[in-house]
């Protein structure tokens, strides 16, 4: 196997043991939080061994760099306990992921055989900020426009939730 | 191997300089150049059978005192965290140094050598995307001591971190857009050439008619280039190594040491030393985007290794090229680290709420002004080119 191999699969099964870690770990938060961290690193490797090295990079950026730090902060600053759910409460969302998990797990057993595409040789600039940066703002830059003007009016809008009278 | 080994020595050579000689370094240079400013002496007492070395010794001091001291972990502390936050604090700033050259590409015959460990094509998102790991460090720390000034220290730490990273990068997109590319090699040798002050008056057939003057040039370096950018920069970075003025986290005289409150020992020691290796890491980044890199000033790398070849012959002439460039980077690395102890010793803390709006308020807007500004210049030039 070639050193990217060993990597790909090597950071796959992390990506993998993590998340289960996180979903399973109900009684730490914070570690929970952390493992969410290991799965966005060991991803944003995955990405680098499939040669999406922009994607790699804002994957640590903005998914392990931002926003899994203001899950933290949430998490620390509630300080959840597991008595803080009401029992009756968790066996329906437990009952309900176990439903929804078996949904997934299904459709994906089903589609992605047929979804895999033809192996492809790559362009050599595949993957690269250049080549990502022109498709996203010649042939998409009104999908990326719109986007960015969603993304805007979400702010506002949890702004104007989260503030009890607006001065 | 063949590939393995260069990568190797590279390695060993950037964090035996930078970690293993600047760090060490500069906690000495930190108290004398406190000291100096501040009318004292400063560290001199350390000595080995009388000899003080000027008070070099105090570095070894303190890394012997640090491993010999109870490392203590609170109780109610989380104990595993507790342990991890000090390493997650440090491996992003040693990390960093992979993608920073501190010299050029050389070719000796048929073999290239370049003076950078991973020569990544997005090698500055490298440095971003490892250098937001960092806040997890201090955040892990706080909140993993079971104490709740160490909890306000990581709060205050993880805000204050997020928000200068989105600063810190729009403030050097305008870097990338005068230099084309993400790449520091590419960067670097951007920044081996000079430009004519008054160049751009050329088009409108001007030049001539100032003499002297339109001949003038500069050596093209991110500071002159992007001098708004520079400052805007330099103050992010500043802002996400969390020393004064921007050390709230620590905020000794209200949260008494912030998020490393409940550390000893070589773990508190770790913090210590991470903080000036990113000390390091801000002074390598700032030479290799705004300083010219590893360039002499008005002196090309051709123009180098063209005026010694005749004596020595090529070979020579390329290694001592080699070697002055290399020194070269170092002392641009030495002037920007005393630069950062300048500005830590003379700038008072100020209050949070200010901290905060110097970012969202004043440097988010005066960046998406320079984008806008630089992105109108480069098209003029373009313009008046075709």
């Amino acid at each position: 196997m070639s050193a990217p191999a060993v990597f790909f699969y090597l950071f796959g099964a992390a990506a993998v043991v993590s998340a289960l870690a996180m979903v399973l770990n109900v009684r730490n938060t914070v570690a929970a939080a952390m493992s969410l961290v290991v799965t966005m690193i060991s991803l944003a490797v995955v990405y680098v061994t499939l040669e999406a090295h922009l994607v790699a990079a804002l994957q640590i950026l903005v998914y392990a760099g931002a926003i899994v730090v203001v899950f933290l902060f949430v998490v620390m600053l509630l300080n959840l306990r597991r008595d803080t759910f009401a029992p009756s409460r968790q066996l329906l969302t437990k009952g309900a992921g176990v439903v929804l998990a078996l949904g997934v797990a299904g459709a994906f057993l089903q589609l992605v055989p047929q979804a895999l595409p033809t192996v492809q040789e790559i362009p050599p600039d595949f993957g690269s900020y250049a080549a990502v940066g022109r498709t996203l703002y010649r042939d998409f830059v009104l999908p990326f426009e719109v986007t960015s003007f969603l993304l805007l009016a979400a702010i506002v809008g949890a702004v104007v939730l989260a503030k009890r009278r607006l001065d | 191997m063949e590939v393995l080994l260069p990568v190797v020595l590279k390695t060993l050579f950037i964090i035996g300089v930078a970690v293993g000689a600047f760090a060490p370094v500069i906690t000495w240079i930190e108290r004398k150049q406190s000291a100096v400013m501040q009318d004292r002496i400063g560290a001199n007492r350390a000595d080995i059978a009388g000899i003080t070395v000027l008070g070099l010794l105090h570095p070894l001091a303190d890394v012997i005192k640090l491993l010999t001291k109870e490392d203590v972990v609170p109780a109610g502390a989380n104990r595993v965290m507790h342990m991890l936050a000090p390493v997650i604090a440090a491996v992003p700033a040693i990390a960093s140094f992979a993608v920073i050259p501190y010299g050029g590409i050389y070719q000796f015959g048929d073999t290239t050598v370049n003076l950078v460990v991973a020569d990544l094509d997005w090698g500055l998102l490298y440095v971003f995307a490892i250098a937001s790991i960092a806040t997890y460090g201090t955040v892990i720390a706080g909140w993993a001591s079971n104490n709740n000034w160490s909890l306000l220290g990581s709060l205050r730490a993880s805000a204050q971190m997020i928000s200068y990273e989105v600063t810190m990068g729009l403030s050097v997109v305008g870097v990338f857009m005068v230099f084309q590319t993400l790449r520091l090699t590419d960067m670097g040798v951007a920044q081996d050439s000079t430009f004519r002050i008054f160049g751009f008056l050329e088009h409108f057939g001007l030049v001539e008619s100032l003499g002297f003057l339109g001949h003038l040039t500069l050596p093209s370096w991110g500071i002159l280039l992007q001098p708004l950018g520079f400052i805007m920069f330099l103050t992010c970075v500043m802002a996400e190594n969390k020393r004064a003025p921007f050390d709230l986290p620590e905020g000794e005289s209200e949260i008494i040491a912030g998020y490393f409150l409940e550390y000893s020992g070589m773990r508190f020691g770790l913090f210590y030393m991470s903080e000036f290796i990113e000390v390091v890491v801000i002074a390598a980044l700032m030479t290799a985007i705004f300083l010219g890199g590893w360039s002499i000033p008005w002196l090309s790398q051709a123009d180098i290794i063209g005026g010694i070849t005749p004596v020595f012959g090529a070979g020579v002439a390329t290694a001592l090229c080699m070697v002055l460039h290399v020194v070269t980077f170092f002392v641009k690395v030495i002037v920007m680290i005393w630069l950062q102890m300048q500005i830590r010793w003379t700038l008072p803390r100020p209050r949070y709420d200010q901290v905060m709006d110097l970012c969202w308020k004043v440097m988010l807007p005066l960046s998406l002004a320079n984008i806008l500004v630089t992105g109108l210049v480069i098209l003029l030039i373009q313009g008046a080119k075709s």
